[in-house]
């Protein structure tokens, strides 16, 4: 894992019944790896979660910000498939593609504080940009 | 919601008068307490859905709206597929086919009281609930595709329940025209540990007392009397609806109609490829859905054998709050078939309509609200007058007050259930935070939702339900 920039954080944001996530990072990869990281904070306490195994996913789609949701749900499937929760994400995108490393653990509910599944990425208040201070936001709306 | 914004029909009826791009009025069923309390945004995408082709009369609002996902939840549209009318994935949901299923049975609360806690223990056990529980039941391919096609029917030819069950769930038990090949490999791999559990969020499994009956007639036709214990299971599709609606969703935003406002609104014509085969998955999801409280049924069979060998519960209802049926409704005057999208909302044929058993006719469709772990659920009848108001549709739940996130900062869960427990309520999870987000302070009052289901005349009340032993995902 690279060293994240000063700008790199996450929070959420009320919607509904559901919950709405937003990653921010000094550059658009970044704020994907944040974003993930809030996805996850949906489910779990994100600092219960060891690193210990690692899954690549492979995503396509023709814009940015379809490409934060495919991103997501390749995250929410992996999690769904493998029971897993994952603590730590690598994003690389190149043109409409992206390669994602995430690293996490087998979900252990005594350990996790869980609160519930992400059902999917929507594509309600979806928005990936860069502010004039070049900051890069990612966000959307989670089903839960 | 500035009630202001609205044009009133009368005392629960609120107009969005078609302008723009809107080819019908949206028309929201309420008081204007709830109005006022309705995010600006219900309105918003009200408008969005009367815009989109094909759509017929009105696109409806019910007493509980929220803002959804490019429909509002809590919203109802009717599309004739001869006027171009179109399917949307957001219409539907992701937890395809979410629904409700009532069970009753002949014990009273007081039979209960004495080994509660056992019976409370022994559904835990059973029901697999909460982020990462898999079930027992591991399907082959070509099971999964039987099921897939067959619904509760499958579950109840697998040895899931019995054959009695299926006369009292919508459509027999089965979607017709579902179609396994349209779900994705990913979709039924997602399904593969999660046949017979319950998930999370806001399902749940609850033991009941039927605490107020409002309409004696129609309560004995359900076979309902007071101080009963009713069993409610609020679960949906798992994991294949989840991912057939996030599949679907994405190809729709990509190859689906256009023009639309916002791709949220993603849709596709009915009568195109991509419209056939969502409709073709959002059906097999829909049985997934049929097939997974059919079997939690018979695992509640089972616990509630283990503990009480006399209480056999019976299936008064199974009613789904996020699908999109065919159903012949009068537009104009002139009987047409539509794809009615019911999004957190419930379907609520009258009396003597032609699709219920001849057991409900008298009394019509029973319509499961579920309210909260902490207050009360309601059972109720559909109208005959909601043909007319809105395509025989009611509302679903109480709907949340306050977010998720709000709500951790304000209850702790353990304190939760303690206070729970106190009140005689016991709640059985294996997550505290799950159980704080679902907090009964964090949902509207669903006594003020039903009312105004009855008073706007989409149903009327039949029976009043509180909670002694909550399982919670």
């Amino acid at each position: 894992m690279t060293t994240p920039s000063d700008s790199a954080h996450w929070e959420h944001f009320s919607h509904g019944a559901d919950v709405g996530i937003r990653g921010f990072g000094g550059s658009l990869e970044e704020a994907f790896e944040q974003a993930a990281l809030a996805l996850t904070a949906v489910v779990a306490d994100v600092s219960t979660i060891a690193q210990a195994e690692s899954v690549e996913v492979r995503c396509h789609a023709p814009d940015s910000e379809l490409l934060l949701v495919s991103w997501l749900n390749a995250i929410i499937y992996e999690m769904a498939v493998r029971g897993m929760l994952f603590g730590g994400f690598r994003v690389v995108t190149a043109g409409d593609s992206l390669t994602g490393t995430l690293s996490g653990e087998k979900v252990d509910p005594e350990r996790h504080e869980l609160a519930v599944e992400a059902k999917g990425a929507t594509v309600t208040e979806l928005r990936v940009a860069q502010d004039q201070g070049g900051q890069w936001l990612a966000q959307c709306v989670i089903d839960v | 919601m500035d009630p202001q914004s609205l044009s009133r029909r009368s005392e629960y009826e609120w107009w969005i008068e078609p302008a723009g791009q809107m080819r019908v009025p949206g028309i929201i069923y309420a008081g204007e307490q709830l109005i006022q309390g309705m995010d600006e945004k219900v309105r918003e995408q009200l408008a969005h859905v009367a815009g989109l082709p094909g759509i017929q009369r009105a696109a409806y609002a019910m007493p509980d709206a929220h803002w959804g996902y490019g429909f509002p939840i809590g919203g109802v549209a009717a599309f004739d597929p001869d006027e171009g009318g179109v399917i949307s994935a957001g219409g539907v949901g992701f937890d395809i086919s979410c629904g409700v299923r009532a069970l009753r049975t002949t014990f009273r609360a007081g039979d209960l009281e004495r080994r509660k806690a056992e019976l409370a223990e022994a559904l835990f056990e059973s029901i697999p609930a909460g982020v990462g529980s898999t079930g027992a039941i591991a399907l082959s391919e070509s099971e999964m595709d039987g099921m897939l096609r067959g619904g509760a029917q499958w579950a109840v030819a697998s040895g899931y329940g019995d054959a009695e069950d299926l006369e009292r769930i919508e459509e027999g038990g089965c979607a017709s025209g579902a179609r396994p090949d349209c779900v994705s490999r990913e979709a039924k791999k997602r399904q593969s540990r999660e046949m017979g559990t319950l998930g999370s969020g806001n399902h749940y499994l609850e033991v009941q007392r039927v605490a107020e009956i409002f309409d004696p007639a129609s309560a004995a036709a359900f076979g309902l009397q007071s101080d009963e214990i009713v069993i409610s299971i609020h679960c949906g599709s798992r994991g294949l609806g989840h991912q057939v609606g996030t599949d679907y969703l994405k190809t729709m935003v990509i190859h689906g109609y256009r023009p639309i406002p916002d791709r949220e609104l993603a849709c596709a014509p009915i009568r195109s490829e991509l419209g056939q085969q969502y409709l073709g998955a959002m059906r097999a999801a829909t049985n997934c859905a049929l097939a997974n409280r059919q079997i939690i049924t018979h695992l509640v069979r089972n616990a509630c054998g283990e503990v009480f060998p006399d209480m056999k519960p019976t299936l008064l209802y199974d009613v789904s709050h996020n699908t999109c049926k065919i159903e012949r409704h009068l537009v104009h005057g002139a009987s047409r078939e539509l794809f009615v999208h019911r999004k957190g909302a419930t379907r609520s044929f009258g009396p003597n309509h032609p699709d219920l058993p001849r057991s409900l006719q008298s009394a019509g469709q029973p319509v499961l609200i579920g309210g909260t772990m902490g207050t009360e659920s309601y059972i109720l009848a559909g109208t005959g007058q909601s043909e007319q108001l809105a395509f025989s549709s009611a509302c679903h739940g109480a709907g949340r007050a306050m977010s998720r996130t709000q709500a951790t900062k304000r209850w702790q869960g353990r304190k939760l259930i303690e206070e729970l427990r106190e009140r005689g309520v016991l709640i059985r999870t294996r997550s505290y935070r799950g159980v704080a987000e679902e907090a009964p302070g964090a949902y509207k009052d669903v006594n003020v939702v039903v009312q105004t289901a009855e008073q706007a005349g989409l149903a009327r009340r039949v029976a009043r339900l509180v909670p002694l032993i909550c399982v919670k995902g």
